[in-house]
């Protein structure tokens, strides 16, 4: 085996943060590698400084054996590295073709050359097997067609080595393992492929060999085929976690029913004639791919948006006009989909926001001035409550660590003990022992009674801590099935669209 | 070499911020009152010693800060809402308008008359900034267009006024509008000198909208939404409801300044009567890093380049104008070193 990529010694700081320390990596020719770790552990970052976005603070990269220049990306372009990035980098506006080219002509040609450009373009596609039209517009595209869109890019600027950063973040079951079959057969042209992924069964499905990441050190590394996931989770952990069990209890009145609900937004339908009830004590879950209504869903549910036909009933009250903080007065929680966008604001204390969606009740508030001694005890009592670690009531709460954010913003929505509560995305990001902890607090929440909805795009959390599912695509829901009965595949045909046939329960 | 997010912010960082970019604004001033042939330290000390080094001086010098401190509170209050206010100098000149019209003929006692020519010039800015924050919510306008035309729109309707129907018979021929009735002249803080007890009412406004900015429902939600509009939203803060709020304190505090130097200095209202307090009140506001506080700093701070340019001018011969560089160097210099207090330079 040669080597086609080196990264030795490398060592990459921010700040008091060591993002990366003493990492080194090899990579073969023709083989699938698989970069496992949880978020912050260093992944992304590692991959930047061999893609020239960072300069590492030590260490060297190497392709084909000679060393990368730092800190230039069209070195490593040149050099034969190709990146495919989790957010992609293309213009909705432009043709597919038009984003291929975009960046790989001298800025000074008056001319683009499109016939040679476009004759390329297909000649890679039918090697490579990924087939596109070149003259549709981007922005008309499915997110799988985006990705591939993305990888033909990289393959145009002639890349011998693609790296791929959470491929599969935005994709269905059944798109992911399409495009690890189109990886596998791009190795055997000779390509040498790394992988991101925090996500087991895919490293294992799809990787020769992985690499894990642990708190910016390289803690292991394991031929695919001699390792077991159980293996991989504790390296990547370090330690063992397991997540809590759902308890079998009985179901209670309903308590959240939409009936019919459509949403629509600029013209737009988003949500389309959905229904659900949420029962007291029940989890109920929604999964879907990203991108598929779940941002109108956790809207509606959240008080900012309405529905412009059915109705939403809490406790039976209307519920679908009553804006943020009606909804938390009729007894909603809600957990947004984006701590750091929606869930606080990051430059105000913890305190500030413990109380930001109650500060008009008399609780903490008095004839307009806030009760400043009553929200730093309740923040006290969060903290305590919920286990936030590294917070005082007077932290900017920009400085807790994504579990932590997300503890103290479910203690928020916890500690009035809700009739209903959102949980939109609720472990997105976090780490396992953070995720342990965020669904031991559902469950709790769900033995008390609460009736829950969970939005989530991780199958195995939805199957985990939901009584039952439904799947959201394009805005419209499936029948709920029980969760007892729903298997991977079952419910990947379900995410996939394809449910009245199966389930026209 | 790139950019890096401090971790957190030390405090002395935030206070030391704007003395080293005054210094860094007086330093390259210095190179242009070099090219006009003076020895810049000696014109510094001759700045110095005309805003501070006598007791009229310096008395001239507070009664210069006083609008300044109203209307860096204007604009500190409307940009921590992240509503880019630059209609001061106007909403200054409605409430000097409005206060010089009703003021000269209310028939009301002394006191409450000067209160309530106060509300009706803090009422007449508010109501000026209110259009354009109804336009931004509405229409999505712009807002740092409309405030800052509107300026040039109040100012030539100034114009218009004291050549009409304003126009004070007594003036001899200046554009001047009729003064203020007598009664509602504020008295002298210092006797003998035209410094009046409008300072006292601008150092109580500062302390007031710490106050509220701090410690009431509508300050902390103001500041949500200004740091994180979607998660204030999120919350169910109405950022509609919170920028007209906004809106209305912030043409007040410039509406007020307007009364106060018509019933302290001037006594009635021409088209030249500020020298661009509504823009340094802008200035104030960035210096002061938009807190309160040190707006009554700031405020002292630009008041003294500016009568010390006066002085200065007069024994060396730099055109005072260099005051007005020397202000807007500074305001270029603290955005730099603010970028410097949230950021850290790193190979």
């Amino acid at each position: 085996m040669t080597a086609v990529l080196e990264l030795s010694n490398i060592t990459k700081r921010f700040g008091a943060l060591t993002a990366n320390e003493n990492v080194s990596l090899s990579l073969a020719q023709g083989e699938i590698l698989a970069l496992l770790g949880e978020n912050g552990a260093g992944k992304t970052t590692l991959m930047n400084i061999l893609f020239g976005h960072y300069e590492a603070d030590e260490g060297e990269v190497r392709v084909f054996g000679d060393p990368l220049p730092p800190g230039k990306p069209r070195a490593a372009i040149a050099a034969g590295v190709g990146m495919v990035h989790q957010h992609f980098t293309l213009a909705g506006n432009l043709t597919v073709l038009e984003n291929v080219m975009l960046g790989s002509e001298p800025l000074g040609r008056l001319r683009s050359d499109t016939a040679a450009a476009r004759k390329k373009l297909m000649a890679i596609s039918e090697r490579f097997g990924l087939p596109v039209d070149p003259d549709s517009k981007v922005s008309r595209l499915s997110v799988g067609e985006r990705q591939r869109i993305e990888i033909l890019k990289a393959l145009y600027r002639d890349a011998r080595i693609l790296i791929l950063d959470e491929p599969t973040a935005v994709l269905a079951r059944p798109e992911a393992e399409r495009l690890f079959e189109t990886l596998r057969g791009m190795t055997k042209d000779g390509l040498s492929l790394i992988f991101i992924s925090h996500k087991l069964h895919e490293v294992m499905a799809a990787s020769d060999r992985v690499a894990v990441l642990r708190g910016g050190k390289m803690v292991a590394e394991r031929t695919t085929a001699l390792t077991s996931p159980a293996e991989l989770a504790e390296l990547m952990v370090g330690r063992r976690v397991e997540r809590p069990v759902r308890q079998d209890q009985s179901i209670g009145a309903p308590v959240l029913v939409a009936d019919r609900v459509t949403v629509t937004d600029d013209g737009d339908t988003k949500l389309d004639d959905v229904s659900f009830t949420v029962h007291a004590g029940e989890i109920l879950g929604i999964v879907g791919v990203s991108g598929n209504g779940q941002g109108a869903l956790g809207a509606l549910l959240s008080g900012l948006m309405h529905p412009s036909s059915g109705t939403l009933t809490l406790d039976g009250i209307d519920a679908g006009h009553l804006g943020p903080r009606g909804l938390i007065r009729a007894g909603a929680a809600r957990v947004p989909e984006d701590r750091h966008a929606e869930g606080a604001v990051g430059e105000m204390t913890v305190w500030e926001n413990a109380v930001l969606e109650r500060l008009r009740s008399t609780e903490f508030s008095k004839s307009g001035f806030v009760r400043r001694t009553d929200a730093r005890a309740h923040a006290a009592d969060l903290i305590k409550r919920f286990d936030v670690r590294g917070a005082s009531p007077d932290t900017r709460i920009r400085l807790l660590s994504g579990g932590n954010m997300q503890k103290l913003i479910l203690g928020r929505c916890l500690a009035t003990g809700p009739r209903f509560l959102l949980a939109n995305q609720p472990t997105r990001g976090l780490d396992e022992g953070a995720i342990a902890a965020v669904h031991a607090e559902l469950l709790a929440a769900r033995a008390e009674g609460a009736a829950i909805l969970l939005i989530s795009e991780e199958l195995e959390e939805a199957v985990q801590l939901s009584d039952r599912i439904q799947a959201i695509v394009k805005g419209r829901l499936s029948q709920p099935v029980m969760a007892g009965e729903a298997d991977s595949r079952k419910l990947g045909l379900m995410m996939a669209g394809v449910w009245e046939d199966s389930d026209a329960a | 070499m790139r950019l890096e997010r401090r971790e957190t912010v030390p405090l002395a960082l935030v206070a030391t911020a704007p003395l080293v970019a005054i210094f860094a604004a007086l330093v390259l001033a210095a190179g242009l009152i070099g090219a006009a042939g003076v020895n810049p330290l000696s014109a510094y000390a001759e700045m110095l010693r005309g805003a501070l080094g006598s007791r009229l001086s310096i008395t001239e010098m507070l009664t210069r800060a006083t609008p300044l401190i109203l209307t860096g509170l204007a604009a500190a209050v409307a940009f921590r809402a992240r509503l880019w206010n630059i209609g001061g100098e106007g909403q200054f000149y409605v409430g000097a308008l409005v206060t010089a019209w009703i003021g000269h003929s209310l028939g009301l006692p002394g006191p409450i008359g000067v209160a309530v020519l106060m509300v009706c010039g803090m009422a007449a800015g508010a109501v000026l900034l209110a259009g354009p924050a109804y336009l931004r919510l509405r229409f999505g306008v712009d807002e740092v267009v409309t405030t800052l035309l509107l300026n040039f729109i109040v100012i030539l309707f100034i114009g218009l006024m004291i050549e009409g129907p304003l126009r004070d018979p007594l003036a001899f021929g200046w554009p001047q509008s009729v003064p203020v009735d007598g009664d509602y002249r504020l008295p002298d803080l210092v006797p003998r000198t035209r410094l009046h007890i409008g300072l006292l009412f601008a150092i109580a406004a500062a302390g007031v909208v710490w106050l509220v900015l701090t410690r009431t429902v509508f300050g902390v939600e103001t500041r949500a939404a200004g740091l994180n509009a979607r998660a204030a939203a999120f919350a169910g803060i109405s950022l509609p409801r919170t920028i007209m709020g906004v809106a209305l304190v912030s043409g007040a505090l410039a509406g007020l300044a307007g009364a106060v130097e018509v019933m302290g200095v001037t006594g009635g209202v021409t088209t030249t009567m500020s020298p661009g307090f509504g823009y340094a009140g802008i200035v104030v506001a960035m210096l002061a890093a938009l807190h309160p506080a040190g707006v009554v700093a700031a405020a002292i701070f630009v008041a003294t380049v500016f009568v010390g340019a006066d002085a200065m001018s007069r024994a060396t011969g730099v055109p005072s104008f260099i005051a007005d560089v020397i202000v807007a160097l500074s305001l270029l210099t603290m955005l730099v070193a603010l970028l410097f207090t949230t950021y850290r330079l790193r190979r």
